[in-house]
C-alpha cells in the first residue's frame, strides 16, 4: 500500500502578509500586495511593479551570524521554515536527523547577493568578494541552510523548474517520504527583485509594463499583458499521515493526493501542449474524476496564449463552466519557485475553511469558458482542489490536495 | 595610514563584520584562547575573516597561512608576524 503523505505545517512569507494568518486575512479580502519596486532603482527599466514582502526585518528573526551569508530570499526562506515547523509543533533537534530532510523548489538563486559581489569584483578586485558567495547564490542554497539550521540530514535536494517547481518538489518530498523518511521540509521561496534578476525576466517578453497596480496582472481578462514579478512562497510540512497522527500532529491541512508533470511538445510543434496530461496524471494518481475537484487554482499566466491553453486544458477535463477557477497570485504575482507552494497553501486553507479565495482586479474573459471566481471570496464546502503550474521551458506540472 | 599591529579587537570587529555573531555580546570576555569552532565560526567564516584582515592590513595575501589558525590568539599572532615581515 502507498503511503499517504499529508501536510501538516506551513509557513507564509508573501507579499500580501508576513506570515499564514496575514496573508490568508489579505487573500480572502482581496487585498493585493502589488506596488511600485523598492529593492532597487527600477524606473529606467520597463516593469516597475512586482510584489515586494513587506515588513520583512531579517535581524528580527535570525541570528546574526546568518545574515552575512545569506541573500534576501534565503532569509524568507529560512523564516518561513521556521514558522511551518513551529506550526506543525515539530522540534526538529527532538527527532532523528536522518529521519528529516529538506527538498524546495528553486529558479534562479540568491541574485541579490551574487549582483552585490560580481559587481565588488569587477569594481574592487576579487579580495573584495565575499566567501559566502561560494554558497549563497546557488540553487539549493535554500534547502543547505534550512538543513543546517534544523539538523536535517535525511534525503535532500532541490528542483528547478521554474514555477512548476513549487509542485515538483513538493511531489519529490512525497516521493522521499514513501520510502521512509518521516518529515520533509518542502516548498519554495524566491526574490530575484534586482537588476540581475530582472533582465534576464524582461527577457522572456511575459512581464507586464503597466504601472497601475490593478491593471498590471490581469490572467483571463480582455486586457492581460503578462504579469507582475514578486517574492515570497512557502514552506510545508510533510509527513507521512500514520506518524503524524501517531504524534499528534495539531493540524493535518490535507493529503498531497495526486501528482502529475509533463513536458511540452517542441515550440512550433502541432501535438497538444502537456497541460491537459499532468493533469489527467494528477487525478489518476489520485485516484480521483474531474467531478470530484471543487475547485481549481490556476497557473494564471496573464498572456493571451497562455491563458488560452491553460483554459483548454482546464475545459477538456472538467467541461466548460463546470469547476470554479481561481488565482489569488493576482494579488502577489508570479513568484517563481515560492508561487505553487503559495497556491497549495492558499489551496489547504480554502479546504479547511471552506471559502475559495478570489481572483483580483480581472473581468473574466467569457471566450474562455470559464467559472473564474472574481471580485468576492465564494463560500462553499470544500474537500479537493487542484493547484495547476507551469514553468517557462515547457514544464507543466498539477497536484491534488485533498481534505482529511 | 596601514596600521602595524593587529589587536584582538580589530580581530572582534572584523569577525563581526565579516562573519556576525549571535548577539551583540557574543565575542565579549577573553575569546584569545577559545577555538573558533568554539566560538562558531567555522572555515568559510575564517577565510571571510581571513580575507578582510588581508585587505585592510595590506598583507601580502597568504590565505593557506592565515586560516590555519584555530584561536584568536594564533591569529592575531600569524597577523603580527606578516605585519612585521612586510615593514
Amino acid at each position: 500500500m502507498t503511503a499517504s503523505v499529508v501536510v501538516t505545517g506551513l509557513g507564509v512569507t508573501a507579499p500580501n502578509g508576513l506570515g499564514m494568518a496575514d496573508y490568508w486575512s489579505a487573500t480572502l479580502e482581496g487585498r493585493s500586495g502589488i506596488g511600485r519596486v523598492t529593492r532597487f532603482d527600477a524606473e529606467k527599466y520597463p516593469t516597475r511593479l512586482a510584489g515586494e514582502v513587506p515588513g520583512f526585518d531579517a535581524g528580527q528573526y535570525l541570528p546574526g551570524r546568518l545574515l552575512p551569508q545569506t541573500d534576501h530570499m534565503t532569509r524568507l526562506a529560512l523564516v518561513a521554515a521556521d514558522w511551518a515547523l513551529d506550526d506543525a509543533g515539530v522540534v526538529p533537534a527532538e527527532l532523528p536527523e536522518f529521519s528529516m530532510g529538506v527538498v524546495t523548489a528553486s529558479s534562479s538563486g540568491g541574485f541579490e547577493f551574487g549582483q552585490r559581489e560580481l559587481q565588488n569584483l569587477w569594481s574592487k578586485g576579487s579580495q573584495y568578494v565575499s566567501a559566502y558567495q561560494s554558497f549563497a547564490w546557488f540553487y539549493a542554497v535554500n534547502t543547505g541552510q534550512i538543513s543546517i539550521r534544523h539538523g536535517m540530514r535525511g534525503p535532500s535536494g532541490v528542483v528547478v523548474t521554474d514555477q512548476a517547481g513549487g509542485l515538483d518538489a513538493v511531489a519529490q518530498a512525497r516521493r522521499q517520504i514513501r520510502k521512509g523518511v518521516s518529515l520533509i521540509v518542502s516548498g519554495g521561496v524566491d526574490s530575484s527583485v534586482c537588476p540581475w534578476g530582472w533582465v534576464p525576466q524582461l527577457a522572456t517578453g511575459r512581464l507586464s509594463t503597466a504601472d497601475d497596480p490593478d491593471r498590471a496582472y490581469l490572467p483571463f481578462d480582455e486586457a492581460a499583458a503578462g504579469h507582475v514579478p514578486g517574492e515570497g512562497g512557502a514552506i510545508l510540512i510533510l509527513e507521512d499521515a500514520d506518524a503524524a497522527r501517531r504524534r499528534g500532529a495539531e493540524h493535518v491541512y490535507g493529503e498531497i493526493a495526486g501528482y502529475g508533470a509533463t513536458f511540452d511538445p517542441r515550440p512550433g510543434s502541432d501535438r497538444e501542449p502537456g497541460l491537459r496530461r499532468a493533469i489527467d496524471v494528477a487525478l489518476a494518481d489520485a485516484g480521483m474524476a474531474a467531478a470530484d475537484i471543487d475547485v481549481v487554482f490556476a497557473d494564471a499566466a496573464g498572456t493571451t496564449e497562455l491563458d488560452r491553453i491553460e483554459a483548454d486544458a482546464i475545459n477538456a477535463v472538467f467541461g466548460p463552466h463546470a469547476v470554479p477557477v481561481t488565482a489569488p497570485k493576482t494579488m502577489t504575482g508570479r513568484l517563481h519557485s515560492g508561487g505553487a507552494p503559495l497556491d497549495l497553501t492558499a489551496a489547504l486553507l480554502a479546504l479547511r475553511d471552506g471559502v475559495i479565495p478570489p481572483t483580483v482586479n480581472v473581468t473574466a474573459a467569457p471566450g474562455y469558458g470559464l467559472d473564474l471566481v472574481t471580485g468576492e471570496a465564494r463560500e462553499r464546502p470544500l474537500t479537493s482542489a487542484l493547484v495547476l503550474a507551469r514553468g517557462v521551458g515547457g514544464f507543466n506540472s498539477a497536484v491534488v490536495v485533498r481534505a482529511v | 595610514m596601514t596600521q602595524n599591529t593587529f589587536t584582538l579587537a580589530d580581530l572582534k570587529r572584523i569577525l563581526l563584520e565579516g562573519a556576525g555573531a549571535d548577539s551583540g555580546s557574543a565575542l565579549e570576555g577573553d575569546i584569545t584562547d577559545a577555538t573558533f569552532e568554539e566560538l562558531g565560526y567555522d572555515s568559510l567564516a575564517l577565510l571571510e575573516t581571513s580575507t578582510r584582515i588581508e585587505r585592510e592590513f595590506h598583507l601580502a595575501g597568504d590565505d593557506d597561512a592565515l586560516i590555519t589558525a584555530k584561536t584568536p590568539r594564533e591569529l592575531i599572532e600569524l597577523v603580527n608576524a606578516q605585519l612585521a615581515a612586510s615593514v
